[in-house]
């Protein structure tokens, strides 16, 4: 079960991906309200995306990015039908991945 | 040259990268992820870090878009665009946040436009910075955002 939701629209000749992730995004410099314990990083570094299998942005974040980030590119060349994919890995090594077609 | 010579190594490990992960063997931390330019304190550090150099001419024509007043610090939308030509990556940067450098894009193939929208935290009323990197030049551009309350 991969909480990435993907929508990948063609336009002209351009494909607009964008796409949501769910995340904490904590930066590691948070404190706890109640206990005043500082919230451990937990943290998406990596942000892979494939069109058709092969790899055309990647990005890597720090902590700075919104919690249940955000992302949207654009790309020529794209077809409705193929398939984007969107990976990340996070600092604690966690991964996720997801695919949708361009409509 | 070289520098495509690089970018087919990329290519070539992220691809090796991925048949793996594919199988879910174990999860990997990202090995390549910049922790001395991520982690640096200042602006200087992270983009000499990041990007080899901290020397950018400034050009309008990057566009950020962001709003003018963000309420909410911790959900600032940041979108980047330009029609710079050769464009290879575009970083975000919030100037006065604890650690500046918030994320940066790679465009690995040339099908990408160089165009990124993204949400990004801000600790204080401060200046979002785009670095473009285009050919072997850094150009950049900044856009204030006032916040209200902050979000680090």
């Amino acid at each position: 079960m991969s909480d990435i939701k993907i929508r990948a629209k063609l336009e002209g000749d351009e494909t607009t991906v964008k796409c949501l992730m769910s995340h904490p995004m904590e930066n590691g410099m948070r404190k706890d309200s109640k206990t005043e314990q500082v919230i451990p990083a937990h943290f998406i570094q990596e942000v892979v995306c494939k069109v058709k299998g092969t790899v055309v942005m990647k990005s890597a974040w720090s902590g700075g990015v919104s919690k249940n980030p955000y992302l949207s590119f654009k790309f020529r060349g794209g077809a409705v039908g193929d398939e984007i994919e969107i990976a990340w890995t996070d600092n604690k090594g966690e991964s996720q991945s997801q695919t949708a077609q361009i409509s | 040259m070289i520098d495509a010579k690089r970018r087919t190594l990329v290519k070539g490990s992220l691809a090796a990268g991925a048949v793996v992960g594919a199988g879910l063997i174990a999860p990997r931390a990202f090995a390549d992820w910049n922790a001395a330019a991520f982690q640096a304190k200042d602006i200087p550090t992270a983009m000499t870090g990041l990007l080899g150099s901290d020397a950018a001419e400034v050009s309008d024509r990057i566009k950020i878009k962001s709003p003018d007043i963000a309420e909410n610090g911790a959900v600032v939308p940041v979108t980047v665009e330009t029609d710079l030509e050769g464009v290879t990556s575009i970083s975000i940067i919030a100037s006065k946040n604890q650690l500046p450098l918030i994320a940066s894009f790679e465009f690995v193939d040339p099908s990408v436009v160089p165009f990124v929208a993204t949400r990004i935290k801000m600790a204080e009323t401060a200046d979002v910075i785009a670095v473009v990197k285009a050919g072997d030049k850094l150009y950049k551009n900044a856009k204030t955002v006032k916040v209200t309350v902050g979000g680090c």
